[in-house]
């Protein structure tokens, strides 16, 4: 095992591996960073060339680039409120803030450093332990995908201390979104008022950019007229890099909880990086002595996100790669790949082509330290973006937009939509609704609607729809993470009341009406 | 009369125009549309032929993805383009049949795709696991016969090809059983491992993935499927089920019959290629070459298969 994962290793820096490594990372960071083009994309586009390769080279370069993308998406998440991909939302909670605050080059170094560190548990984890897990990523049936996407939701009363009914009405309102077009189950055609366009439901990423991005330029735009993107400028520094690194490896714990949550999320098949991301943050926020700090532009809240989402990407390749089964849409691009270089995923991975398997994953971890480098430096090209005065930096985000809207479906009709919802995200925000319930809503409506489909159907025919849904081991945790979550606000309001009053987890709305004054 | 002149006029014109333009078919780049998100067999297979159409047919080739509504965003998009052969997409029967028939409005009518060619079939088996007890088809509808609505089978979608197989099957050897739909069919295999279904429809590529882990009951093919010859048809067990999910190109209406050709042709001279036969069947699939008229009867007459039993079935 030992020799054939170093056997990997070594074929990992062969010069022309290598090389291939560094431009599947730089390319990845690019599809990561552009809202609208997906890991999935960059990932599809690249196997074509990996044809020509041999199957190590070029499954060292689709590694790259998935890797690369799980960081890449914090880059706008952090300096423009845009998550790059679905996966980063919960990084813009943390990561935009910094970035008004001048910190900006915090956020991205935080980012870097944690993906990396999530990358490298998931990935040891992988490399250790993937058969056994495997087994146990199939014991997650209708009910249990049911229970977790409750448990996702239930953080929505975590986001919306202070006002749970604003958060759930949120929350509903997303979910709502969510059924729009073709009921995957049962085929019925929803709220589509007639339009077959709308069939397609709404896409995830275009109500992302809708609800995060746009309402921070009509912000920048309308009222203040601020010259600068954000109110302090950012002055990148090499004593930053290391201070973030120093800060963050001095909480080991924020760091492995996170990466274990993404990886736990990533095998169970089907559940992505966003709900990975969303945990952690809670989590990370829920456990934390300063949960006063969240939200308001703290790194922790940034590495606690980052770290579960690059922790996703490995997690979600143990299902594949020893049954076979794609437990995210980039790992159904490697599927078929592996299965283009003739190598069926199963038991024969890690005996007949063990070093090729190993060579992958080693590319997965080389990836991850390439990530933390690019990273770091880029950092100081990267921060200084939002020191453009506003007047050329919005109109190149409305561009921006518009493109990765079109470009995600080839569809007009979602450049229409994003509108939309940038209207309805900008006048929410005067409202005092955070967009994020709504996107929670977005996500885990699926979700929920077919656990709950699923085992309403199975329990009839099991004898029982209830027992059937409770008295099973894996829900029965699930159900227990539910009620603490459920009940922790009002043990939170009760610790806020023995100490400090403002001692709870909130996502921030000042920022919204920073812009109010008129 | 003065209009009829000017009609003739300009019907004259326009075919003196068409002729050069047919004549020197293809000039420009084609954009060949995958109605689904990338990283499907769909795509996969798309991704192999586009080098391959770029030399036949001496352009460039643009695969672009327009996922959404199980394929029918694409196909509606396919039907509204210019039939002068510079767009076209790839097609998937059941799909292209069954959404007409189930949604009333799909965006698209199944006779406005103007097929092209289909090269490529995945014949639709039913499964159980290594240690199910179900040693046979006999004995699942034996026990289903005596413990109704007990046995459920999982699937990929609804009125998908996966779910018209089961009613089939379930009508035609009179039981009842619980079809439990996935989106996707990679989720419905985790669940049929993970043994929360009892049997699972799925494609034989997907079987063939998971052959050392499974027992297929029987396959919806006319003769054996080869990765699989000890499996039975069920026909061979008298029961007439045939399905498959198969794959196409089309172009939008009203394509003029020689554009057809030209694509038809390559469609075909690819999937007549022994290499690309061979990689196809070594994954699972079964390679086809129908070219435009042999597709549109073969979809006419699924029509008119599966017409009555989405009707008979939707409430």
């Amino acid at each position: 095992m030992f020799d054939v994962a170093f056997q990997g290793l070594l074929q990992v820096f062969l010069p022309h591996n290598f090389l291939v490594l560094f431009i599947g990372v730089f390319m990845g960071i690019v599809f990561g960073a552009l809202p609208g083009l997906t890991a999935t994309m960059g990932l599809a586009l690249l196997v074509p060339f990996t044809f020509t390769m041999s199957p190590a080279a070029g499954l060292i370069m689709l590694a790259g680039i998935y890797v690369g993308a799980m960081y890449g998406d914090a880059i706008p998440a952090v300096l423009i409120n845009t998550p790059g991909t679905p996966a980063a939302i919960a990084t813009t909670f943390d990561g935009f803030p910094l970035a008004q605050k001048g910190m900006a080059q915090h956020g991205l170094v935080a980012a870097a450093v944690a993906s990396a560190f999530g990358s490298l548990v998931a990935n040891m984890v992988l490399a250790a332990a993937a058969p056994p897990l495997a087994e146990v990523s199939l014991q997650f049936g209708p009910p249990e995908y049911f229970w977790l996407g409750i448990f996702g939701l239930t953080i929505i009363s975590t986001l919306s201390t202070g006002n749970m009914f604003k958060g759930f009405l949120a929350g509903t309102i997303g979910m709502l979104l969510s059924a729009v077009g073709m009921a995957d189950l049962g085929g019925d055609i929803r709220l589509t008022f007639g339009f077959p366009e709308l069939q397609g439901g709404i896409e995830l990423i275009v109500a992302l950019i809708g609800f995060f991005c746009l309402p921070e330029i009509l912000s920048s735009v309308i009222g203040q007229r601020r010259a600068a993107y954000t109110e302090e400028a950012s002055n990148p520094k090499l004593s930053v890099v290391w201070e973030v690194i120093k800060s963050l490896l001095g909480r080991p714990w924020l760091l492995i909880r996170s990466s274990i949550i993404g990886t736990v999320v990533g095998f169970a098949p089907g559940a992505g990086g966003n709900i990975a991301s969303m945990v952690s943050y809670n989590e990370a926020c829920r456990w934390d002595k300063h949960p006063e700090e969240y939200g308001k532009g703290t790194i922790k809240g940034v590495a606690a996100s980052e770290a579960a989402n690059s922790a996703m990407a490995p997690g979600s390749l143990i299902p594949l790669l020893t049954l076979g089964i794609p437990g995210s849409p980039p790992a159904a691009v490697i599927l078929g790949a592996l299965m283009l270089h003739g190598m069926k995923p199963g038991a024969e991975l890690f005996s007949e082509h063990a070093t090729v398997t190993f060579a992958f994953i080693m590319g997965l971890l080389v990836a991850a330290f390439l990530v933390t480098i690019i990273g770091s430096f880029g950092s100081f090209v990267f921060a200084r973006i939002i020191n453009i005065p506003s007047r050329y930096l919005a109109p190149a985000i409305v561009f921006m937009t518009v493109l990765g809207s079109y470009a995600i479906r080839n569809n007009m009709l979602d450049v229409w939509i994003m509108f939309i919802f940038g209207i309805i995200g900008y006048v929410s925000s005067k409202l005092k609704f955070h967009p994020a319930p709504i996107v929670l809503g977005l996500i885990l409506g699926p979700f929920v609607e077919e656990g709950l489909v699923q085992s309403m159907l199975a329990g009839k025919a099991e004898g029982g729809t209830l027992s059937y849904m409770v008295l099973r081991p894996i829900s029965g945790v699930l159900i227990a993470l539910c009620l603490m979550s459920l009940l922790w606000p009002a043990y939170a309001a009760w610790r806020a009341k023995h100490r400090k009053p403002d001692d709870v987890c909130q996502v921030p709305l000042e920022k919204l009406e920073a812009s109010d004054e008129e | 009369m003065k209009k009829m002149l000017v009609i003739a006029l300009a019907a004259c014109l326009c075919l003196v125009l068409a002729v050069p333009a047919l004549a020197k078919y293809p000039s420009d780049p084609i954009v060949y549309q995958i109605p689904f998100g990338p990283g499907g067999q769909s795509d996969l297979e798309a991704r192999r032929q586009q080098p391959m159409l770029e030399k036949i047919l001496g352009v460039k080739v643009i695969v672009q993805y327009k996922p959404g509504g199980g394929g029918s965003i694409g196909w509606a998009t396919l039907v509204k383009e210019k039939p002068d052969g510079y767009f076209i997409s790839g097609i998937n029967i059941p799909h292209i049949v069954l959404q007409p028939l189930a949604r009333g409005n799909a965006g698209y009518k199944t006779d406005e795709l103007e097929p092209i060619a289909l090269f490529q079939a995945t014949p639709i088996g039913l499964a159980v696991l290594k240690d199910s007890p179900f040693k046979s088809l006999a004995d699942l509808v034996k026990y289903a016969k005596e413990h109704p609505g007990e046995v459920i089978c999982g699937g990929s979608g609804t009125w998908s090809g996966h779910h018209i197989a089961h009613l089939q099957f379930s009508k035609a050897a009179g039981i009842k059983m619980t079809y439990i739909p996935s989106k996707g069919a990679a989720k419905s295999i985790a669940a049929f491992l993970g043994g929360h279904v009892k049997a699972v429809w799925a494609n034989s590529n997907d079987l063939v993935q998971h052959a050392d882990k499974i027992r297929v009951l029987a396959f919806g093919t006319k003769k054996p499927f080869p990765n699989l010859p000890a499996v039975p048809t069920f026909e061979s067990l008298g029961y007439k089920i045939y399905a498959s999910i198969d794959r196409g190109a089309a172009a939008p209406p009203k394509t003029p019959a020689a554009i057809i050709k030209v694509l038809q042709d390559a469609f075909l001279k690819i999937s007549n290629d022994p290499k690309v036969q061979e990689q196809m069947k070594k994954d699972g699939f079964v390679p086809l070459s129908m070219g435009a008229a042999e597709t549109k009867a073969y979809i006419a007459e699924k029509v008119k298969e599966w017409g009555p039993v989405v009707k008979e079935f939707k409430k």
